[in-house]
C-alpha cells in the first residue's frame, strides 16, 4: 500500500515533467464562461438543462438532512472545500492560472446530486461578488462544474469502490471529475462559437488548449488535496463515513 | 528512498495520515514548478478566452454586463482571499470537532 504510494507520486512527478518540458508556453485564462460570453440561445439552453439536475440536488440534499441530520456537519464540510479549491487561482504549465473546482470530495461522499447544490452556491457567490464567472452564463458553469464534473467523479469512484484500491478511486475520479469540468467549458464555448474554418472542431481545439491543458495540473493537485482531506475522515470521521456507506446506493 | 520511522500505537492506528506530509510537497510543487520553469504572464483578467471568441467571431459583443464590478484588483483579492478563508475555517473547525470526538472517545474506551 505505502510502496504504491510511493509509486504513485513517482509517476505523478514524471508526468509532471514531461509535460513541463512539451507543454506548449503561452498565456491563458481558465475559468468559468465570463458574463455576457454565451450568446441567448446557448445561455438559456445550459439554464434549462441544468434546472432539473439543480431541483434534484436540492431534494436529495433535503433527503440527506432529514434523515441524518448528524451528516450536516460533513455536507459543510464539502462545500467549504468546494469554496476554498474554487478561490485558489494557482499557476499552471501553460504559463497562466486556473482554479480547481473541488466539486469530487462532496461527490464521492455524497452522490452527485448533492454537489449540484452546493457547486452552484460556489458559482453564484462568484458571480454576483467576483464578477467570475456570470448570472447569464451560470446554467452553462453549472453544468460543467456542478453536474458533469460531479457526476463523471461518482462514476470513476463507483468503478473503485468496493476494489482494495480505494484511495486510488478516490483521486483518480476527483483529478478527473475536475479535468472534465473545463473540457466540458470548452465544448460549450465551440458549440456557441464554432471556427469559420473547422468548425466545431477546430473551436474545440482551440479552447481546450487554453481550458482544458492549464487544469491538467491543478486536477492533480485536486486529487491530491481530496485524498488528504478523505485521509482525515478515515481517521476521524469514521461513524459519519459508515453511514454514508448505507446511504450510496439511493445516490 | 527514505524510510519513514514506525509510529506510535496511537498514530499507527490512523494509518492515513502517514502519506498526508507527501500529498502536500507534491501539491506545493504542482503550484511552483510552473513559475520557475515556464515563463508566462500569469495573467489577471479573463484575457485569453475572450481574445479566442474575438477572433473566431470580431463582432461578438457580450450582451449582459453583470451586476457587480469590483472596483479594484485589491477589493478582488480581497474576496477571493475572504472565500478562501471562511471555506478553509469551516474545513479546520469540521476536522477538528471530528478529531477531537474521536480522541475522546478514545480516551474513554481505555479508561
Amino acid at each position: 500500500m505505502q510502496k504504491n504510494h510511493r509509486l504513485w507520486h513517482l509517476l505523478a512527478m514524471f508526468g509532471l515533467s514531461v509535460y513541463l518540458v512539451f507543454g506548449a508556453v503561452h498565456p491563458a485564462q481558465a475559468m468559468h464562461i465570463m458574463e455576457g460570453y454565451l450568446p441567448v440561445g446557448w445561455a438559456v439552453f445550459w439554464w434549462v438543462l441544468s434546472l432539473p439536475f439543480f431541483v434534484w440536488g436540492l431534494r436529495s440534499l433535503s433527503r440527506i438532512t432529514d434523515e441524518h441530520p448528524e451528516l450536516k456537519l460533513l455536507l459543510a464540510l464539502a462545500g467549504a472545500f468546494s469554496f476554498v479549491l474554487s478561490a485558489l487561482k494557482i499557476p499552471s504549465v501553460t504559463g497562466s492560472c486556473s482554479h480547481p473546482t473541488g466539486t469530487g470530495l462532496g461527490a464521492v461522499l455524497f452522490g452527485p446530486s448533492v454537489m449540484t447544490v452546493l457547486g452552484s452556491l460556489v458559482l453564484v457567490f462568484q458571480a454576483v461578488l467576483l464578477a467570475h464567472g456570470g448570472l447569464t452564463t451560470l446554467g452553462a458553469n453549472m453544468f460543467s462544474m456542478a453536474i458533469a464534473g460531479p457526476w463523471v467523479a461518482y462514476g470513476i469512484y463507483r468503478l473503485f469502490a468496493n476494489s482494495r484500491r480505494q484511495k486510488f478511486g478516490i483521486f483518480l475520479a476527483t483529478a478527473l471529475g475536475s479535468l472534465v469540468t473545463y473540457i466540458i467549458t470548452s465544448i460549450q464555448l465551440a458549440l456557441a462559437f464554432p471556427a469559420a474554418s473547422g468548425g466545431f472542431i477546430a473551436a474545440f481545439a482551440k479552447f481546450a488548449g487554453i481550458f482544458a491543458l492549464t487544469q491538467i495540473p491543478l486536477s492533480i493537485s485536486e486529487g491530491l488535496l481530496t485524498v488528504l482531506v478523505w485521509n482525515w475522515l478515515r481517521s476521524y470521521a469514521t461513524d459519519e463515513l459508515q453511514t454514508l456507506k448505507l446511504l450510496r446506493p439511493q445516490a | 528512498m527514505n524510510h519513514i520511522p514506525e509510529k506510535t500505537p496511537i498514530q499507527s492506528s490512523n494509518s492515513g495520515r502517514q502519506g498526508n506530509w507527501r500529498i502536500v510537497l507534491a501539491v506545493v510543487a504542482l503550484a511552483v514548478l510552473p513559475l520557475i520553469f515556464v515563463r508566462g504572464e500569469y495573467g489577471g483578467a479573463d484575457g485569453e478566452a475572450e481574445a479566442a471568441i474575438t477572433e473566431i467571431q470580431p463582432d461578438y459583443e457580450p450582451w449582459f454586463g453583470g451586476v457587480f464590478e469590483p472596483p479594484s484588483g485589491e477589493i478582488e483579492s480581497l474576496l477571493f482571499v475572504s472565500q478562501a478563508a471562511i471555506g478553509a475555517g469551516v474545513i479546520g473547525y469540521v476536522i477538528g470537532l471530528y478529531r477531537g470526538r474521536t480522541e475522546r472517545k478514545q480516551a474513554d474506551w481505555e479508561r
